[in-house]
């Protein structure tokens, strides 16, 4: 179970996390806890994998390029294809989804030549089409998630 | 402008800021920096808006987000713009993009995320969505996640 200052540390940090020499320590002033509670909060999230990382959002295409990617593999066939495209370093968020177009993934690149090298290889290495979808305009993003701090 | 530098950092941080005390001390002195040239920096590119966020990046599966679904809409162009206003509105939607549509295979240009806490509730919101932004008139899917292979933040090599 997450007390009551895990879901304050996961809900209070998802816009912004300190930029001071003494980060943890700046949160725990504001939560009115320890330095070391902070850490050790911290460091069992990250263990118990609720968080990815602490870090950065990089804006989309602000330093190269990227696109989502979407496939059609055969059931049978899609954890082999899974495993070969999470392979990549350049790949991250690989999703099998309900629909004919089974496999999500993006994938990342330095440039849109480099991307388009890239779906080729992993086209030969699968063995299947893949469709490059390219984000062309950004409405918004939220992915901010709110823990009940009373569940 | 960046330099060569400032990928570096952004390779050295991408995986985490280490959970210690004194993280960006530790992070200068992989790269032969000072603590405070590390902040600086940071915070540069945060105002370049090249980094969008600094935060904890929490997975949202674990916390009991386990129904993702990603909606795709062919709407026509003339509308996109105006029909993403609408449907931006909503706050159970986490994000909203246009992508290029691809013939009759896939003839979809408006993308959008509902994370929700159970599939029920997430296909609630979905028609709540088409009613309140007259979506039904327009082919659309809703593609639910199965299995999660990889979740990660973005890798960046430094430049050679």
């Amino acid at each position: 179970m997450l007390s009551p200052l895990h879901k304050q540390l996961l809900n209070n940090y998802q816009q912004d996390f300190p930029l001071t020499a003494t980060p943890y320590l700046s949160i725990a002033e504001q939560l009115g806890v320890s330095e070391d509670q902070v850490l050790s909060a911290f460091q069992s999230l990250s263990q118990q994998n609720y968080i990815s990382r602490i870090g950065p959002v990089i804006t989309p295409n602000s330093i190269g390029a990227s696109a989502l990617v979407a496939m059609a593999i055969p059931e049978a066939d899609l954890q082999r294809v899974a495993d070969l495209i999470s392979a990549y370093p350049n790949v991250n968020h690989n999703y099998e989804r309900e629909n004919r177009f089974n496999l999500w993934f993006v994938l990342m690149a330095d440039d849109s030549g480099q991307l388009e090298t890239l779906i080729s290889e992993i086209e030969q290495q699968t063995g299947y089409a893949a469709m490059l979808l390219p984000m062309l305009a950004d409405y918004y993003i939220n992915l901010g998630f709110e823990l009940n701090l009373n569940d | 402008m960046i330099d060569d530098l400032d990928y570096q950092l952004l390779a050295a941080v991408q995986q985490g800021l280490p959970i210690v005390a004194r993280p960006y001390l530790q992070i200068a002195e992989q790269l032969g920096l000072d603590e405070q040239q590390v902040i600086d920096r940071l915070v540069r590119l945060k105002n370049q808006a090249l980094i969008k966020r600094w935060c904890v990046v929490v997975k949202h599966r674990p916390l009991g987000y386990r129904a993702n679904a990603m909606i795709v809409i062919a709407v026509p162009m003339a509308l996109i713009d105006s029909i993403a206003a609408k449907i931006i509105q909503h706050s159970f939607v986490n994000l909203c993009y246009q992508r290029p549509q691809q013939g009759e295979r896939w003839p979809y240009n408006l993308y959008c995320m509902i994370h929700g806490k159970d599939r029920d509730t997430v296909l609630q919101q979905w028609a709540e969505l088409q009613q309140a932004c007259e979506l039904s008139q327009y082919r659309s899917e809703i593609l639910f996640s199965r299995r999660c292979f990889k979740q990660r933040g973005a890798i960046y090599q430094p430049k050679p």
